[in-house]
């Protein structure tokens, strides 16, 4: 379970964001979770209460997720992620490193191996709310 | 939008003591197996070691180890294996051996994502294989990894020592820590750089010579750490501790 580590990583960039921008507290957290990186929603939402908890004690956070989507750069055919269909090991590499959907999957029209991961990939803050602090 | 992961990486790498990049500009000279068996030795030397495999579209230290069926463990991110002691991560753990074709951004996205999801703990030396070239791997060492230094590898051929220089001119460029030059792949029948080394101002760290046994020592650490390459290695080795 690496939600853990990602979510740490939320954290911490939201307290640095809040300090740059003066805010004296957080009150709310939007975070963009692409599909691709396969997070256990539960786990996440849980690890980020656990470490907001010290950090930032009065944030919410609001999770949503983008569907992955690929396009090949070779023939120009785009396709959904299907993780689904995948073997339960690709899976989790998948999950670790999303990269690696390049040694596992390929167009579907013209096999190759070159696609771009046009969304579904990473984790996101896409904006934070807080109070100007003093 | 920002990105998350670039804010927890001085913090997973914040209690290494010492980063060491093996990077040459050039291919083949044998940055893979003295990143590999220098890790080796200062593991065999008391002290905690790493070796990180930067080389993601083709990864050769886990090959060098002999470490085809480590993986990492799942724990509030990825706990790095050991192996003979050291602690290791490679992109291998997650392309089951499969050629893993990749762009510049997707380089730059894996790399960030292992720095961010790695947890290292305490460790006096992380040891670096880099890949060949003066492309994605090493712009983005040079820009997310503020205080490694670069551990320089060069054959004695003209060819390699042209290439260092660049590699060199750029690392100063950027005020990047350079430790010294490793000659590797030496013969009597081949001249040393050793002058050209010392001309441009940098450290001579030794020679290794070409050793025929390097090949059948290749998976088994032990075995490479009982030839002639890791006796001319630990020499280097005993300089930079
Ligand atoms: N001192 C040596 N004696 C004999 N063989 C050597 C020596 N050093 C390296 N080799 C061999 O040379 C080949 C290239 O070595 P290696 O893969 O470590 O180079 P590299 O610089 O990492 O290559 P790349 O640029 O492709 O990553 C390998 O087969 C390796 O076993
Ligand atoms: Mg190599
Ligand atoms: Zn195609």
């Amino acid at each position: 379970m690496h939600e853990w580590a990602l979510a740490e990583a939320v954290v911490s960039a939201a307290s640095k964001l809040a300090g740059e921008r003066g805010l004296g507290k957080i009150t709310l957290v939007k975070i963009k979770v692409g599909e691709l990186q396969q997070i256990d929603l539960e786990v996440f939402k849980f690890a980020l209460s656990q470490i907001a908890e010290k950090l930032l004690p009065e944030a919410g956070f609001e999770i949503s997720v983008e569907r992955a989507e690929f396009r090949c750069r070779a023939c120009g055919r785009t396709w959904r992620f299907r993780g689904e269909e995948l073997d339960p090991e690709i899976r989790e590499a998948i999950h670790v490193i999303p990269e690696v959907a390049h040694a596992f999957l390929r167009c579907p029209r013209c096999g190759s191996p070159d696609f771009e991961v046009v969304k579904g990939r990473g984790v996101w803050i896409e904006s934070i709310v807080g109070e100007k602090s003093g | 939008m920002i990105d998350p992961r670039l804010s927890v990486i001085d913090e997973r790498l914040g209690r290494i003591k010492r980063l060491i990049a093996v990077a040459s500009g050039k291919g083949g000279v044998g940055k893979s197996l003295i990143a590999s068996t220098l890790a080796l030795i200062l593991s065999e030397k008391g002290f905690r070691a790493g070796l990180m495999d930067l080389d993601f579209t083709n990864p050769s230290t886990h090959l060098i180890l002999g470490a085809e069926s480590a993986y990492p463990l799942e724990d509030k991110g990825v706990v790095p294996p050991k192996v003979r002691g050291v602690s290791y991560t490679s992109i291998s753990f997650f392309t089951g051996g499969k050629p893993s074709p990749l762009r510049g951004e997707d380089v730059t996205n894996a790399f960030i994502e292992i720095l961010a999801l790695t947890r290292w703990g305490d460790l006096d030396y992380l040891v670096i294989d880099t890949p060949p070239g003066m492309g994605d791997a090493l712009l983005d060492l040079l820009r997310l990894i503020k205080r490694v230094g670069f551990l320089v590898v060069s054959t004695p051929s003209r060819l390699s020592l042209e290439t260092i220089k660049k590699l060199i001119e750029i690392l100063r460029s950027v005020r990047a820590q350079v430790i010294g030059v490793v000659e590797n792949m030496a013969s009597a029948e081949m001249k040393s750089i050793r002058g050209e080394v010392e001309e441009l101002g940098e450290r001579y760290l030794g020679s290794i010579s070409f050793d025929p046994e390097v090949e059948e020592a290749i998976g088994n650490p032990d075995k490479l750490l009982g030839i002639r390459f890791a006796e001319d290695l630990r020499k280097v080795a005993d300089k930079l501790v």
